[in-house]
């Protein structure tokens, strides 16, 4: 009956493993939680951190046989591992925060672990797209569960503002993306990447540049959206701020990594004929996200919010490595996204522990004192802010030289320069909670966080052990980064 | 001739249920007026000889979504909705926006000769297998993987409506 | 001059608006006397003799409700959404009676000369249209109950609305399996795989075919069907105890019967469909020449009986009437031995006599069964039809591709 059909071969499947692994984990978790009844949800955490360490083995041993996989749907190169692994890297720190958070807010539950490894699920597909269908599928499987992710405390005004806000704003954003990609099928008749790229740059063929112009703007719209670059960055604050804290732990670093990843693969394969064309249109978004981040920032006063804002800013640093539009500039791209991880996600640990149970409003003059009464928390934030300015021997350090230096390799010296200028303005409110931390005297209401658990405890040594590493020896990770940054085309 | 004839009745089905669908106040109306607006397409896609798209559209947008829209439509209460301030109140702005959009777009068609092509050409009837064995052929074989992941899709969307609309202990 | 009707008989356009003609005028009326048998058989099953009233055996009774119903007032209530309270039944209706375009009785014909298939058009999605056509069936009843403006209308819209989304879904997977079998969405292709006869007498009907007899999904479609068409024991969008009559509540004269027939155009479909996709068709149970001379028998056997019963008259008219009866059946049953009208009126009758059992069924079932609760209704979809059929449909796909 079917003629002339070759199932996938086996090797095709051992190249999907990890989302083949994060679905059945997702799906089995749901399933565990029915089957053991309420009284067992403690085990919920380990068991979805044990599926994702699996999955992150099956990562790697997809990694060890690269190749494309299922009729060149996806490609799983060494970009694609990269990325692969640094969102189930920072699935497994965002699962180590949330246990002790769920407990205190009363709301374990195997939903949650489940809709975390659905949306790893769709971001490891992003990080292997090589077919705009599949971009599309694997946007949408990220973005729904990270919608549900962020109202995941129903009870919880800011987290319902949240919720909604991203999820009316996520859909309208991604509808972009699938318009973009109705049109490139209509001019080019493919939606593979490489074969766009053929298509784009053969002198064959017939097309008009203006209307794949458009087409590439539109799904600008798509993915600047995810990434919360500017001019589409409004809503990220409001969400990262009402979300979760685990949960915008999670939002600021793996989806706005894969987002960034499937961004750079189809700018710099399918429209890099075009270069001219989108190259001056990210630089202004570049410059803009920048600035809006960095200065915005400055004026908060509530810690999340602020992160919140740096976590634009940071994106817009990325930008500057995507505007450079060069292997060096997407290998310092990867780079700067997993020094930025670890950063953030530490960042993030201690403020989900500090702002305690309800989420209780944390300025930045609450943190005074912190310094003397957890002596070793207040360091390490200390440590992950540094990090964050990008002071030497830390990965956020390497992570903006590498951006810039791929940017004046590209002649962009004028963004290099508005990005220094940005990062130096960033430091002053980095610094400024530093400084809170241990030069002012404690108030009567600090302090109250208590003990920190164990989860959070282990997260925080991985971030600090990750930005370390990435800052003291950073040539290890940049070398596989630069071996893998030449995408094929 | 009559294809022309035809394409024109469906695209302005099309459009008008969609501009009725997001100009009418009462909720009923605005999603009744999708439903026309749903009918056009399937009639497209009926008159572009994709038989199968135009049933399945109407199977499952029209017969299945559509009816659970007015479901959820007659159970709320819509006098109460249909008297309270509506705080989408730029129409102007949107209107302004949304010509100078369409503007920008056809002259952008224009320029790229896309305007200049004859309106609906009939797709070539399917030879040899059906256009539904085609269809499946594909489905099945080379896109087989957005097809499997796009289940894993819908599941997510499944836990995390169930998960909004369960109640809290 | 002979030729010349022919070639004008034989063109395309003028050989549809025929066709159509034929089985409008077929449809319409069976309907209406639909209506008559399922009072009459309720009665009896009831121990009632029914209708006797106007013309023999209130034969006449349709044409009498036809004419009542026509002549009624017009009432439109002032509380209305007057646009879809007049749309409404039109919708029903309409997507009702479009059903019966696609759905063949029998295999292509020789007509002087003229070839043509005995339905009025062949599409190649066919069952997928009946579906899409279902799926618009539900607004008729919808928009009835909203645009009525009235509690007992509103709930009875809302629940058929419910029901009817529920019940496509095992009827969908249903109705998926014997397509596997058949390997085509055509129904004419569908009925014509089933013909010929397994070990010389088993007939190939999809209930029987091996390697996957789809019995169980007959059963389920079966009743998915009575829950499609909101007939007992799935009436609950028009539960006289609880509704009045639920969504057609506030209708009356013309537009009350624009509902009443989709209901029962309704169920002529569903009968129609599963003959086509689980019976077999127009093929005959037996083969084929002991197979020709049974509609004749029945036919025979049917007009002693009234002749025999006319002899003995148990009531008034019945001496004129029975007798009368009985011969018009002889002579029908005669004509099935004409070879030149055979190859028209063999198929013709097995496909009816098939659809007739399932409409008997129908009734039968009416006037046996209570009504479910609400609450047993939706849970039995979803629970019980909706797993099964979806387990059947993963059994007889690997049997089809194991065994085929």
């Amino acid at each position: 009956m079917l003629v002339n059909f070759t199932p996938p071969s086996a090797s095709e499947y051992i190249r999907v493993l990890p989302e083949i692994l994060l679905t059945v984990g997702g799906t089995i978790l749901m399933i565990a939680e029915g089957l053991a009844g309420e009284r067992h949800r403690r085990g919920l955490a380990p068991m979805a951190l044990a599926f994702l360490l699996l999955a992150l083995g099956g990562a790697v041993v997809a990694g060890m046989d690269p190749g494309p996989a299922f009729n060149n749907m996806l490609t799983v190169d060494g970009y694609a591992t990269f990325f692969r692994l640094l969102v189930l890297i920072v699935g497994i720190l965002s699962v180590l925060i949330s246990g002790s958070y769920l407990t205190r807010e009363n709301a374990d539950s195997a939903d949650y672990y489940a809709l975390i490894l659905f949306s790893l699920c769709g971001q490891s597909i992003l990080a292997s797209a090589n077919e705009l269908i599949m971009v599309f599928i694997g946007l949408e499987i990220s973005s729904i569960a990270t919608y549900v992710l962020a109202g995941f405390l129903r009870n919880d005004k800011r987290n319902n503002e949240a919720a909604i806000k991203y999820f009316l704003l996520g859909s309208f954003a991604t509808a972009f993306l699938l318009y973009g990609v109705g049109w490139i099928y209509g001019v080019t008749g493919t939606t593979n990447l490489q074969e766009i790229h053929r298509f784009l740059t053969s002198s064959e063929s017939v097309y008009s540049p203006l209307l794949v112009s458009a087409c590439a703007a539109m799904m600008f719209v798509g993915f600047a959206f995810k990434v919360s670059a500017a001019p589409f960055q409004g809503w990220a604050p409001d969400v990262y701020q009402g979300a979760p804290a685990p949960v915008s732990a999670f939002m600021t670093a793996a989806p706005k990594a894969a987002a960034f990843a499937v961004f750079l693969r189809v700018y710099s394969i399918a429209f890099s004929g075009l270069t001219e064309r989108w190259q001056p249109i990210l630089w202004v978004s570049a410059m803009a996200t920048m600035v809006i981040g960095n200065f915005a920032a400055l004026r908060q006063d509530n810690i999340k919010r602020m992160l919140a804002y740096s976590s634009v800013a940071h994106a817009g640093y990325v930008m500057v490595a995507v505007v450079a539009h060069s292997e060096a500039g997407v290998a310092a791209a990867m780079f700067y996204l997993a020094s930025y991880a670890f950063m953030n996600l530490g960042a993030f640990a201690i403020v989900t522990h500090y702002v305690g149970k309800g989420e209780r409003y944390v300025g930045i003059d609450d943190m005074a004192g912190y310094a003397r009464q957890q002596p070793l928390i207040a360091a390490l934030f200390t440590w992950f802010l540094l990090s964050l300015i990008g002071v030497p021997l830390t990965g956020g350090f390497f992570g903006k030289f590498y951006v810039f230096k791929s940017a004046i390799d590209s002649n962009l010296i004028w963004l290099t320069v508005l990005g220094l200028l940005n990062s130096a303005v960033a430091a002053y409110y980095y610094l400024r909670i530093i400084v809170v931390m241990y030069f002012h005297e404690p108030t009567n209401e600090t302090g109250a966080a208590g003990p920190v658990p164990a989860g959070v405890r282990l997260a925080l040594i991985g971030s600090a052990i990750g930005v370390f590493v990435l800052g003291v020896m950073p040539s290890a990770v940049l070398e596989f980064a630069n071996r893998s940054a030449m995408l094929s085309r | 001739m009559l294809d022309t004839i035809f394409f024109y009745v469906f695209a302005l089905l099309t459009i008008g249920g969609a501009i009725a669908t997001i100009t009418r106040r009462s909720a009923m109306h605005s999603a009744l007026s999708l439903i026309v607006s749903l009918l056009g397409v399937a009639g497209l896609y009926l008159l572009q000889k994709a038989e199968f798209l135009f049933a399945v559209q109407i199977v499952l947008y029209i017969g299945g979504i559509m009816v659970l829209f007015l479901f959820v439509i007659m159970l709320v209460n819509l006098d109460q909705a249909a008297k309270e301030r509506q705080f989408n109140r730029q129409w102007l702005l949107g209107l302004v926006a949304s010509v100078l959009v369409g503007a920008q777009m056809v002259w952008m068609l224009n320029s790229a000769g896309v305007l200049s092509l004859p309106a609906a050409v009939p797709a070539p009837a399917a030879t040899g297998p059906g256009n539904i064995e085609a269809l499946a052929d594909l489905l099945f074989r080379e896109y087989l993987l957005p097809f499997e992941v796009a289940s894993l899709l819908l599941l997510v969307a499944i836990v995390g409506s169930v998960m909004m609309a369960k109640k809290t202990s | 001059m002979n030729v010349d009707l022919i070639s004008i008989l034989g063109n395309f356009y003028v050989l549809t608006l025929i066709k159509l003609g034929l089985v409008a005028g077929v449809l319409l009326t069976a309907l209406a006397y639909l209506q008559w048998i399922e009072r009459k058989v309720i009665a009896h099953i009831q121990l009632r003799v029914g209708p006797t009233r106007v013309g023999p055996h209130g034969l006449l009774q349709p044409l009498a409700d036809t004419i009542k119903l026509l002549t009624k007032e017009d009432l439109m209530p002032s509380h209305v959404n007057k646009f879809f309270y007049v749309l409404a039944p039109m919708v029903a209706v309409f997507f009702a009676l479009s059903a019966i375009a696609v759905i063949p009785f029998g295999p292509k014909i020789n007509v002087f000369g003229i070839e043509t298939y005995m339905q009025l058009s062949d599409l190649n999605i066919g069952i997928l249209f009946l579906l899409a056509l279902s799926g618009m069936g539900v607004y008729g009843i919808a928009l009835a109950g909203w645009s009525s403006n009235n509690k007992y209308s509103l709930i009875g819209g809302l629940r058929s609305s419910a029901q009817m989304i529920s019940y496509e879904l095992p009827m969908a997977l249903a109705i998926a399996s014997p397509l596997l079998l058949a390997g085509s969405l055509s129904l004419r292709e569908i009925a014509e795989s089933q013909a010929g006869f397994m070990l010389g007498f088993i007939p190939r009907w999809s209930i029987f075919q091996m390697p996957a007899p789809q019995l169980m999904a007959f059963v389920l479609f079966m009743i998915a069907g009575f829950a499609e068409t909101n007939r007992i024991p799935f009436d609950l969008p028009e539960a006289e105890n609880e509704l009045v009559a639920g969504f057609h509540t506030e209708y009356s004269s013309m537009k009350f019967a624009s509902f009443f027939m989709a209901e029962y155009a309704n169920m002529v479909t569903i009968c129609c469909l599963a003959t086509l996709l689980f019976l077999g068709g127009w093929y005959p149970i037996v083969p084929s020449p002991v197979a020709d001379y049974i509609p004749t028998l029945v036919h025979l056997a049917g007009g002693g009986m009234l002749i025999f019963h006319g002899l003995q008259p148990a009531r008034k008219w019945d001496k004129y009437t029975m007798p009368v009866f009985g011969v018009a059946f002889l002579a029908v049953g005669l004509l099935f031995l004409v070879p030149f009208l055979q190859p028209i009126l063999l198929p013709l009758f097995w496909f009816i006599s098939k659809v007739g059992i399932l409409l008997f069924l129908f009734i039968w079932v009416r006037a046996t069964l209570p009504r479910f609760r609400y609450d047993q209704l939706m849970h039995f979809a979803w629970a019980f039809m909706f797993p099964v059929s979806v387990v059947h449909l993963f059994v007889t796909a690997f049997l089809v591709a194991l065994l085929k």
